[in-house]
């Protein structure tokens, strides 16, 4: 039997606790991040992402005490992200308790950033998260038709999405955390072109984000070519169970945990 | 555990906790001989888990204990270090040599192998007791050992070998005496790494 398609709800922390806004402007308290993870872990989820929105590094303190309690408690795997610029934030994140770190917007400013994390704490704790959208109609073209964006999604970087996931790959990042900033937050289903793309590109594990709203959205993603499916909000907003996802995935011939 | 600067070790601490076990992670001499069960955790390249594990003379501390009959557990990077040698981007390193044996990088589509998979263990297995094969356990790595080389000696025990597929078959654990040792994370999977870490404390 191969390796398992992984489920993995994620939860967006600011100072302390989860929030989720439908695409991230909106943000709404839905709890509290610890109980949230152990719930998540009893439900069968198989790896958990937080994602630290807080603005303020002044507050990201409070993001370490989360993932240390976190990590007490809950014992599947822990990735972070959200404000990660340097390696010192990935090496206090992994000992604060994260099994990997996921890098956006620093790597964007400074690829080499990528390398140098891959270098110091390995390959497989190093998380490229790429946030894509089509590039709109006033937008600088890519080759691909999709762009990089920064700052959740509002603002474009002209950075070809597939080549950048490519460029991840090649600086020795150990997964590409994939998230459509167009279908985030729809509930539409998932973006399979992007998804379809970035697989044709690279070999490192490709986590699919962005759109889900039902069982349904799931297999797809998995025959577009992701060997693990995220979502938020429809998780702990309770409109899908975990199981419920796995149950789809295993109809649809997936092999899970 | 044996504290040798290979990242995260405070997630297998916390697991060995849960299932009951007095832990103490360290790298004095001492205290990892004195111990009833020695932990080698291991992250990241085979070289530098060497050369941290070589700065703390782990290796000797490692074959100190299997000498006298006393438990070792390795995990992840921690096993793969108990082999003759890791080639990884080409780069050869020697191992620990308590098997014979090479870790290199295995051939599969994606890599690293990242994620839950079943592992196939053999009869007589304690490691393993009470797990099903349908059991999932977290797996996080790129390189392997493909081959087991050991030659069958009818004089001793054969160990026992556990594998997995991943493109191709690889070993997931091995029993061999005082020395465990397996390429997934039992910390990090859930119930089923809870009960394999308990069957291994219950042997100590």
């Amino acid at each position: 039997m191969p390796v398992s398609v992984r489920v993995i709800p994620c939860l967006d922390v600011d100072r302390g606790r989860v929030v989720k806004g439908v695409n991230f402007t909106d943000l709404v308290d839905a709890g509290d991040p610890v109980a949230l993870a152990a719930a998540y872990d009893a439900e069968g989820a198989d790896e958990l992402t937080f994602l630290d929105v807080t603005a303020s590094s002044g507050d990201r303190e409070t993001t370490y005490d989360v993932v240390r309690r976190t990590a007490e408690q809950v014992f599947i795997p822990l990735t972070v992200g959200g404000g990660v610029r340097a390696p010192e934030d990935v090496d206090r994140l992994l000992r604060a308790g994260a099994d990997k770190v996921s890098v956006n917007t620093a790597a964007i400013a400074r690829p080499e950033l990528l390398r140098e994390c891959s270098q110091r704490f390995g390959a497989q704790c190093i998380v490229l998260s790429v946030d894509a959208r089509r590039v709109p109609a006033d937008g600088q073209p890519t080759a691909s038709g999709f762009e990089v964006t920064t700052h959740g999604g509002r603002r474009g970087t002209g950075i070809d999405a597939v080549e950048w996931a490519a460029r991840g790959q090649e600086l020795g990042v150990g997964e590409i955390l994939l998230n459509s900033m167009d279908a985030d937050g729809t509930k539409a289903g998932f973006d399979l072109d992007l998804i379809t793309r970035v697989r044709a590109v690279v070999d490192v594990p490709l986590i699919a984000s962005g759109g889900a709203g039902q069982v349904d959205h799931f297999p797809p993603a998995v025959a577009a070519g992701a060997d693990a499916v995220l979502a938020a909000s429809v998780f702990h907003f309770g409109t899908l169970r975990i199981s419920e996802v796995k149950d789809g995935l295993r109809a649809s011939g997936a092999v899970i945990r | 555990m044996l504290d040798y600067g290979s990242g995260n070790l405070r997630s297998a601490e916390r697991a060995l906790r849960r299932v009951g076990a007095e832990v103490e992670v360290t790298a004095d001499h001492r205290a990892a001989l004195d111990c009833d069960g020695l932990v080698v955790p291991g992250v990241g390249a085979f070289a530098a888990c060497m050369a941290g594990l070589n700065a703390v003379r782990g290796g000797r501390i490692i074959g100190e204990r299997l000498a006298g009959g006393r438990p070792v557990l390795g995990i992840c990077v921690g096993m793969q270090i108990l082999f003759e040698r890791g080639v990884e981007h080409g780069i050869e390193a020697e191992g620990c040599g308590e098997w014979p044996g090479t870790v290199e990088r295995l051939h599969a589509e994606v890599l690293p192998h990242m994620g839950w998979n079943t592992v196939r263990a053999p009869e007589g297995t304690g490691l393993f007791a009470g797990l099903g094969p349908e059991e999932r356990f977290y797996f996080v790595h790129s390189y392997g050992v493909r081959k087991w080389e050991l030659v069958p000696d009818s004089r001793l025990a054969a160990p026992l070998v556990t594998w997995a597929e991943h493109g191709e078959p690889f070993v997931a654990a091995v029993e061999n005496g005082p020395l465990c040792a397996t390429q997934f994370h039992p910390e990090k999977s859930g119930d089923a790494g809870a009960q394999l870490l308990r069957n291994w404390l219950n042997g100590l």
